[in-house]
């Protein structure tokens, strides 16, 4: 196979296996394009990208702009809040009236769930969802996925437990299809009320305590405490939580195993994850950041070469 | 008779003089027409002579590096490679591939999508003579875009060109090989098919038409 089964990069949900194999194939070429003396392809100089971000991101976005330019595309840049959006101006008026000026693809983050899927629906453009809402964030899972996988030769038959704010988390929604879809165990570990009640329908186990969690695992992925989302209080305190969730030296050290330790970021350095751990030769913190360029080319690439090139 | 006929018809001017084409070559047992173009022996004796120009030029390689252009160009590299090695006791010369795939000109623009191999290029190529290898030279955008590829790992003293086969009269582009195997005159529709020993099971080039 050597095409995406999809015009558009909604969620981990809409793509095959078979999917994201090729996307991990790609990824490697182009992992080997970036670390040549002169890190950039002319594949996609014909191709206008808009990245459309209405919520604030800082890697994300500058690696999905990076991984647009690394391909020579033209990039166009957008932030809500400098923006006609505040005057009240519509989504799909927003996107339309860039699309008008001859943009081939959108790369959106949004705040609302499903906001891509609405948009691929209304627009004539490749999209590609770099968060919606809690609801997924492909490209993140891609690179995650990508990451063990060059840290462990394969997914399948891996346990790796998503340890945190599973409820308001679009990273771990899209890392369960993933890891799932490449045939690995998947547990999340958490307070009980930053867990969705749901989650058990995905093949998702449960594990409220960490010790455990961890000596299950060969991979942890240890995710934010998104307070921004959150309008209730869902634990006591952030030291209880740091007690019971925070992952530090002392338990890392004391299995019997070495795990790897990854973070998607941004990290909350002595909340989730002590720096000493973040810092440590397990952690693979900074190598999914350098892998996440790769990963988005590869999408951006493939989704490209879908676009039909024509002649006016 | 018919085939035959046809078989004389269609070669080219300049092997019709070395070797005339016999029924006997003919292999019916293949799907579509096709003719040997070089045998096992007569590829031989093209490398060796290639392997002794190379030479001849680049003395003892220490200032040249050879490129194997993907993918099918990797297996003439590597079969040039062992021969300078094994027969004119040439040490350490170096050889990389080259992916094309990421510069060249038809993305978006051929029904079938572009699938790229392995680049592995593990040496500096700044100041050094290049030799480009590829089986097969036809329209030269192959080649127009493995030169833009290299520039991504620097400057070059030169870059030269090695086909195995050269298609004369299908140029696209204003690019011609330094050393040749054989040249051929096929038209369009025909297919030059360069098969290895180590991949396809046989040392053999052949015309196919369709």
């Amino acid at each position: 196979m050597s095409e995406l089964s999809v015009n558009h990069l909604l969620g981990i949900k809409y793509i095959t296996e078979a999917d994201i194999q090729l996307i991990f194939e790609t990824a490697d070429h182009f992992k080997e394009v970036i670390n040549r003396p002169i890190k950039k392809v002319p594949s996609l100089r014909d191709i206008t990208i808009a990245n459309l971000f209405f919520e604030n991101s800082t890697r994300t976005k500058l690696s999905f702009e990076l991984a647009e330019k690394r391909l020579s595309a033209d990039v166009i840049n957008f932030a809500s809040s400098s923006s006609s959006v505040t005057k009240g101006e519509t989504l799909i008026d927003t996107v339309n009236n860039i699309l008008s000026m001859k943009v081939d693809m959108v790369v959106m983050r949004h705040p609302n769930p499903g906001a891509g899927v609405f948009l691929s629906k209304h627009v004539n453009a490749s999209i590609i969802n770099a968060g919606d809402g809690a609801h997924e964030h492909p490209t993140q899972a891609l690179l995650d996925a990508y990451s063990i996988r060059e840290k462990l030769g394969d997914v399948a038959g891996k346990k790796v437990v998503i340890v945190g704010d599973i409820l308001h988390s679009r990273v771990a929604l899209s890392n369960v299809f993933a890891l799932q879809k490449l045939g690995a165990k998947v547990k999340v570990c958490g307070p009980k009320t930053l867990i969705p009640k749901y989650i058990e329908k995905l093949n998702v186990s449960i594990e409220t305590n960490l010790r455990n969690a961890l000596e299950w695992c060969d991979v942890a992925n240890m995710l934010r405490v998104q307070n921004e989302r959150m309008d209730i209080s869902y634990f006591p305190t952030t030291r209880e939580y740091t007690q019971q969730f925070g992952l530090n030296k002392k338990i890392l050290d004391s299995l019997n195993k070495e795990i790897i330790v990854m973070h998607p970021g941004p990290i909350n350095r002595g909340v989730e994850i002590t720096s000493d751990v973040a810092d440590s030769k397990q952690s693979i913190i900074l190598e999914q950041v350098q892998n996440g360029v790769a990963i988005r080319m590869a999408v951006i690439y493939l989704l490209a070469s879908k676009i039909k090139h024509h002649e006016d | 008779m018919f085939y035959r006929i046809q078989s004389i018809l269609n070669t080219s001017s300049l092997k019709a003089k070395k070797n005339v084409f016999l029924l006997s070559e003919y292999n019916s047992e293949l799907p579509m027409s096709q003719k040997v173009l070089l045998n096992a022996t007569e590829i031989n004796i093209a490398l060796n002579r290639l392997a002794c120009q190379l030479i001849e030029k680049h003395d003892d390689f220490s200032k040249t590096v050879l490129i194997g252009i993907q993918p099918r160009g990797v297996f003439l590299a590597e079969r040039l490679k062992t021969l300078l090695e094994n027969e004119y006791k040439i040490k350490n010369i170096k050889l990389g591939y080259l992916d094309i795939t990421f510069y060249r000109d038809d993305f978006r623009r051929s029904e079938k999508p572009l699938e790229a191999n392995k680049t592995r290029i593990d040496f500096i190529v700044e100041d050094k003579n290049v030799v480009f290898i590829d089986d097969v030279l036809f329209t030269g955008r192959s080649i127009r875009s493995a030169l833009t590829a290299m520039q991504s790992f620097g400057r070059p003293l030169e870059i030269e060109l090695l086909t195995l086969i050269d298609r004369r009269f299908s140029r696209h582009l204003p690019i011609q090989p330094d050393y040749r195997g054989r040249q051929v005159d096929a038209i369009n529709g025909e297919k030059v098919k360069v098969c290895w020993k180590e991949n396809d099971g046989e040392d053999a080039v052949y015309l196919v038409k369709n």
